[in-house]
């Protein structure tokens, strides 16, 4: 038996000597534990439908009109404020969960719905819709699996200035601007290059085009109109209303284990009130969305009550979920291999993984 | 190529897919509507998922793993990260029977 040990500090970039080690320990694109599901079962929970994403589509770019003209009506005033809260919200913190289950193509049964919608929530997030595609296509592969998931944002050790400050986008912001003006520039790091096959490397720049180009125009309109109002609406409600899916969202993964095969043990599923489950579209549902990334979000509850029995118990609030983090991650400053061991279910499938022999 | 029995007809609900192991291949036979039957390979050219565990809508298959979609007349893909086409083979039925021609 060969024991590995880590080092205290591992490299997270998908080109660094961790990539290797993934490949060498059989983690990449390897076959993952799944609770099984009757197929029939999860036919019915996979069946797509347009109406439910129309009506909470519909709902949301409501609160966005609405809110987003309540805070240009009141502009100057301190009544812009309840209304600018809730626009940044809507238009950042909700967009990401939008983003997400639009880009799996599982929100509208017609295509091209989701495609609309996945490039406008993607504008909204600062990110380019098409290196976004295959980074989060890898995250489903190799989930957590350090070296080869792009979206690990539990680091460790944790960089907690750097969660902080992104609690208001303060670095989250810049940093997707400067990828976004490289890929406008024809540029893909080395990290996007080894997720974007070469045929879709040209989207990727276009987008990058299109987006940088809006951002400088409403910049140059709020410039002229010595107004910051066009850049508090479209532009920086990414930094001031994101603050709501870190809440939310962190606890997707953070603080659990890292280079496993098994999604109980390094995804956490949250139990929410269903005004939060509405703007996370139940993603808090996320053990399950990780077996299953088929089942649209509005089946994931009953998705979770099929295969709860098998997953450990989900924290029973977002309270709860953060009282086991926030002591874990300030140990992981001064113990980096420390993590949270969820507790599976007695009878819980047992997690014999597969191992992949694919190469780097 | 030989025609080989795949299974009965009625092994394969409408709008499904079953899976077919042979000769150290695995494939995908699909049923759309009545006796509309259609053979691709089995694992999704993205990343070898088994597509047995996808979902059928309409005249597309779609991956369970990342989503990517192919149309399983043609075996075109159809959505990324699906990008290269899974190959195609005859289907038909037969008394009953789902033929496919498979190397």
């Amino acid at each position: 038996m060969r024991l590995i040990t880590f080092p205290m500090e591992r490299d997270y970039s998908l080109t660094g000597p961790e990539r290797q080690n993934a490949f060498q320990r059989g983690l990449a694109g390897a076959d993952w534990y799944r609770t099984p599901v009757d197929r029939k079962v999860l036919k019915h929970l996979m069946k797509r439908t347009d109406w439910p994403a129309t009506r909470d589509i519909s709902i949301w770019v409501a609160v966005l009109v609405g809110s987003g003209a309540g805070g240009i009506l009141f502009w100057g005033s301190w009544w812009a404020l309840p209304f600018l809260f809730v626009y940044g919200v809507s238009y950042a913190s909700a967009a990401d969960s939008r983003w997400h289950e639009c880009g799996h193509g599982t929100a509208f049964k017609t295509r091209w719905k989701n495609d609309v919608v996945y490039e406008f929530a993607s504008f909204l997030m600062m990110r380019n819709s098409v290196v976004w595609h295959w980074s989060h296509a890898r995250h489903h592969t190799d989930t957590i699996i350090v070296g080869r998931d792009p979206e690990i944002a539990g680091m460790r050790p944790p960089q907690l200035i750097v969660l902080c400050l992104n609690l208001f986008g303060i670095v989250a912001v810049p940093q997707g601007l400067v990828a976004l003006a490289r890929n406008a520039a024809g540029i893909l790091p080395s990290d996007e290059a080894d997720l974007i096959p070469e045929t879709e490397r040209r989207k990727a720049v276009r987008v990058g085009r299109i987006h940088i180009a809006i951002y400088v125009l409403v910049a140059f309109v709020s410039l002229w109109s010595w107004s910051l109002l066009p850049l508090v609406i479209i532009g920086l409600p990414r930094a001031y209303g994101i603050w709501l899916l870190l809440v939310m969202g962190l606890p997707q993964h953070l603080g659990l284990a890292e280079d496993v095969l098994d999604h109980r043990i390094n995804s956490r599923t949250v139990l929410m009130s269903p005004i939060l489950r509405f703007i996370y579209w139940n993603m808090n549902y996320h053990i399950e969305h990780h077996m299953y990334p088929m089942v649209p979000y509005h089946a994931l509850p009953k998705l979770h009550e099929v295969v709860k029995h098998d997953l450990p118990a989900p924290n029973p609030s977002l309270w709860n979920a953060w009282s086991e983090i926030i002591p874990c991650v300030l140990r992981q400053l001064r113990d980096p291999r420390h993590f949270i061991r969820p507790q599976l279910p007695e009878g819980a499938g047992v997690w014999e993984p597969v191992q992949s022999n694919l190469t780097a | 190529m030989p025609w080989i029995d795949a299974c009965a007809l009625v092994d394969i609900e409408e709008e499904d897919l079953v899976r077919l192991d042979h000769e150290g291949r695995t494939y995908a036979i699909y049923r759309i509507w009545d006796e509309e039957v259609y053979c691709t390979d089995g694992l999704c050219t993205h990343e070898k998922v088994h597509l047995a565990d996808g979902l059928v809508i309409d005249h597309t298959i779609e991956c369970p793993k990342h989503n990517g979609q192919f149309d399983v007349r043609t075996g075109i893909a159809i959505r990324s990260p699906a990008c290269e086409a899974l190959s195609t083979y005859p289907a038909r039925v037969a008394d009953g029977r789902v033929l496919v021609e498979i190397p």
